[in-house]
């Protein structure tokens, strides 16, 4: 009785909020204006790779496939269905009806080809491009020798049929990547190497006007195939602002969200301020800040020694030190991510424990090098690490450098040991897989790679690749406990020491209004830009 | 004349040659690799050899110099690895903001610089002269990040005189071109003291002062001419120390010049905008020096030029 209680209320309770619901769809109208310290550098979606032009493309341009806004759920975009096949080496798409380009021109079946060829093409120099090697005439047109791939055929405008060469679970993840997304032929082939600067799309935003360095202007596409989005008319994004001048101007009015994010040295003035209780927006990231130990290299080719730092490092105190601004990390996934295994605990703060390890693996006297990025707070991030480590008797010196080098020592196995903060992996796409090839995988483990402990398991790399050969719906959560498993497994050999998961703090004006998630979205960096709204338009 | 400007000119073609050879060769000492920056996360060996390839990066060094040295010369800077766009029209588009902050920023020295200069020497040892030129010693110390974020705090955020950074309007110059500005203002207060005073100990300003000359048209017209020529040359020097300048105080103000173009370009290590700007200032600095020496002799006709 009790029970049906509850569900009739729970029903009642349904039906007075679904037209609530209705009447609160927001109304179009209105505008917002983002700031960012750096100029954004191309709007190209094949090549733009990083955080700051993710998103903008993201409202230029469409995918196939997209995910739900602010979660990390997938759903089909510019298809309206799609099928796979029992071996998982089809997949068949049909595109919806009555998407344009903002040029005014169809999208068809024909563009969708193009734009994946463009994306795997060399000419290109499309970072993402080798996220598609699984379609069927990869190798020919990434080794330059064919301009189309054989592993698209598009029998009328509306179908797109993929063959792949390997069944690949994360498929319908590479449909919603920046890089897979449509563009018409023409306007890339007039643009010439203007393309980047002058891009058309099918999005829910057109572009308008790129000022360099000053400001780039979007407005509503008012033939967007969803209707009553976005809800804003226009977006101005305006570049070469100071964080720190940023959260001035958004306190006196004149922005509506600080892009680059609070500036470290006025986050604790900032948040402390009840006044800025609704605009300041936390949320989880796919991201984890780690040090990576060269396992190739003596001393940490001993598992015991590389487990022994991870036992060293007191990652609370890391956190207090950035102002609470991540969660300490106990495995290389997040906990946003799925395959993030909450009974894994990791390795715990036990320096007493490091000691009797370290004595355990008998290497003596252990003196190393700690790259680190050179802009705060990495450096100071750096330092706990370096007293942490002295605690239990490793001497690591600290190198601090920019990027580009942290990089480059990280790719040629120079390094001993990175800090990976500055540079850390955030995922491309909300998948365990994305979380392993480049980065603990042997893939990755190469010259100029990105698996900067060069760890190389053949036997998880197996496994690995027998975890995404399950495509099949019914499979999916088998699929996800393999990769916890193989996750588990990477934590127990320690190759990182993963520190902390970056948390993500949005500041933006009262003008604007939305679900909190849209504000910390985990596809789109800062916020989602096309389901927020301005309240003076309501 | 015309013989020292054709030495001059073959000087400064020379000097721009080397800083070309000191550019293309800073950018391989970097312990960094351009083409990792390029193919990104999950590219592969291959498609990282490719775009090696691509780039003339996999050629010996003396013949990359000599295909990016033939650029040059038609004016071709190369393309962005980052934008992948030519690089001549982009730096091109940020260099007025830049002049015309320079523009700004002498003249607002000049007009700091002088007048506290000539104060200071005619009062001599006494109390304004002191508080001037501690004055000048506090702005040459100063870092410009510091002034520039105070003077927005002060002026723009808690006062609302001026727009908090931002670019197009004359308001908007005010600021940055104050930041950039002051230390020279204080340096030439310090540099107008010292000549004045000893213009003014020369004996045709006693002559004019025995004649019964105002102090006022003494100081301003006899020693005021003669006092000032040693700092004309010196603002022809000033682009130079402007264009390091410019680096910091642009990005402070969301100035869209191409100190801030340096800066992402150094960030993201997009070489090719990196040795443009680098390129295109010193042709600037190089011309500001060629100019410096052909003004002199024009106010003071005692300069020869040979």
């Amino acid at each position: 009785m009790k029970k049906l209680l509850f569900s009739a209320v729970a029903a009642l309770t349904l039906m007075a909020a679904a037209p609530l619901a209705m009447a609160d769809a927001p109304k179009q109208g209105g505008q917002a204006i983002i700031t960012f310290n750096n100029d954004l550098t191309t709007l190209d979606p094949q090549v733009g790779y990083d955080w700051q032009n993710w998103s903008v493309i993201k409202s230029i341009f469409d995918g196939l496939m997209d995910y739900k806004p602010g979660t990390t759920e997938l759903e089909p975009d510019l298809a309206e269905s799609y099928t796979v096949s029992d071996d998982g080496l089809t997949y068949t798409f049909t595109l919806r009806d009555g998407v344009k380009f903002h040029n005014g021109r169809p999208m068809t079946s024909s563009d969708v080809k193009y734009s994946f060829e463009r994306a795997v093409n060399p000419a290109t120099q499309s970072p993402g491009g080798g996220y598609f090697g699984m379609i069927a005439g990869y190798d020919d047109v990434a080794g330059g020798k064919a301009t189309t791939l054989s592993g698209i055929e598009t029998p009328d405008d509306k179908t797109v049929i993929f063959k792949l060469t390997r069944p690949d679970a994360t498929f319908l993840h590479l449909m919603a990547i920046n890089f897979g997304y449509v563009v018409p032929k023409e306007e890339v082939e007039k643009a010439g190497a203007d393309w980047g600067k002058n891009p058309v799309g099918t999005g829910a935003f057109k572009f308008v006007e790129w000022v360099p360095g000053q400001s780039i202007k979007l407005e509503r596409n008012k033939d967007y195939y969803k209707p009553n989005t976005p809800y804003l008319d226009a977006i101005t994004f305006e570049f070469g602002q100071d964080p720190t001048v940023a959260v001035l101007r958004l306190k006196k009015g004149e922005i509506d969200i600080v892009g680059d994010g609070i500036p470290p040295a006025q986050f604790a003035e900032l948040t402390a301020d009840p006044a800025n209780k609704d605009l300041i927006v936390v949320g989880d990231q796919l991201q984890t800040g780690y040090v990576t130990m060269n396992v190739t290299q003596p001393p940490f080719d001993n598992i015991k020694v590389r487990q022994a730092v991870n036992m060293a490092i007191n990652k609370d105190r890391i956190v207090r030190l950035i102002n609470n601004r991540a969660a300490p990390a106990n495995q290389p996934l997040p906990p946003a991510m799925p395959g993030y295994n909450p009974d894994n605990k990791g390795f715990a703060y036990d320096p007493e424990g490091a000691k009797k390890l370290l004595a355990e693996a008998g290497v003596g006297e252990i003196n190393t090098e700690l790259y680190v990025m050179n802009v705060d707070p990495n450096p100071r991030i750096a330092q706990a690490i370096q007293q942490d480590l002295a605690a239990v008797g490793i001497k690591a010196e600290i190198r601090s450098l920019a990027q580009a080098e942290v990089i480059a020592a990280g790719g040629s196995g120079k390094a001993p040991m990175v800090w990976s903060g500055g540079m850390a992996w955030i995922a491309d796409f909300p998948d365990p897989a994305n979380f392993y090839y480049g980065i603990l995988g042997c893939a990755g483990a190469v010259e100029g790679g990105w698996n900067w402990s060069r760890y190389c398991n053949k036997a998880l790399d197996e496994r690995a690749a027998k975890a995404d050969s399950m495509v099949k719906d019914d499979q999916k959560d088998a699929r996800i406990s393999e990769w916890k498993a193989i996750f588990d497994d990477v934590t127990k050999e320690a190759a990182w020491a993963p520190v902390f998961n970056e948390k993500r703090f949005t500041y933006h004006s009262d003008r604007l209004g939305g679900d909190p998630a849209l504000f910390t979205d985990p596809i789109h960096i800062p916020v989602n830009y096309d389901y927020i709204y301005a309240k003076d338009a309501q | 004349m015309l013989r020292y400007l054709a030495k001059r000119l073959a000087a400064s073609v020379l000097i721009l040659l080397g800083v070309s050879i000191v550019t293309f060769g800073l950018t391989f000492m970097i312990p960094a690799d351009p083409v990792t920056m390029i193919a990104g996360r999950n590219s592969t060996p291959q498609m990282r050899e490719q775009i090696r390839v691509q780039l003339g990066l996999d050629k010996p060094i003396p013949e990359q110099y000599a295909r990016y040295l033939g650029r040059l010369v038609t004016g071709d800077l190369g393309i962005s690895y980052a934008r992948k766009s030519e690089v001549a029209p982009l730096v091109a588009s940020r260099l007025p903001p830049t002049l015309l902050l320079m523009l700004g920023a002498i003249i607002a020295e000049l007009m700091i610089g002088l007048p506290a200069g000539i104060y200071a020497a005619t009062r001599r040892g006494r109390f304004g002269d002191k508080a001037a030129m501690t004055l000048s010693f506090l702005s040459v110390s100063t870092p410009q990040f510091v002034l520039g974020l105070t003077l927005l705090y002060l002026f723009a955020y808690l006062w609302n005189w001026f727009p908090l950074g931002g670019y197009g309007k004359i308001s908007n110059l005010i600021l940055p071109a104050l930041t950039l500005g002051l230390a020279g203002g204080g340096w030439y207060s310090r540099m107008m003291r010292s000549s004045m005073i000893e213009v003014l100990r020369n004996d045709y300003i006693r002559t004019a002062r025995a004649k019964g000359m105002s102090e006022w048209r003494v100081v301003m017209k006899h020693g005021f001419r003669n006092a000032i020529l040693p700092i004309v040359a010196m603002i022809g020097l000033d682009v130079g120390i402007f264009m390091s300048g410019v680096v910091v105080v642009e990005n402070v103000f969301g100035w869209p010049g191409i100190g801030q173009l340096m800066w992402q370009a150094i960030q993201s290590l997009d070489i090719p905008v990196i040795m443009g700007v680098t390129i295109v200032a010193a042709c600037f600095i190089v011309l500001g020096n060629l100019i410096a020496d052909l003004v002199s002799p024009l106010i003071d006709p005692r300069i020869r030029l040979r």
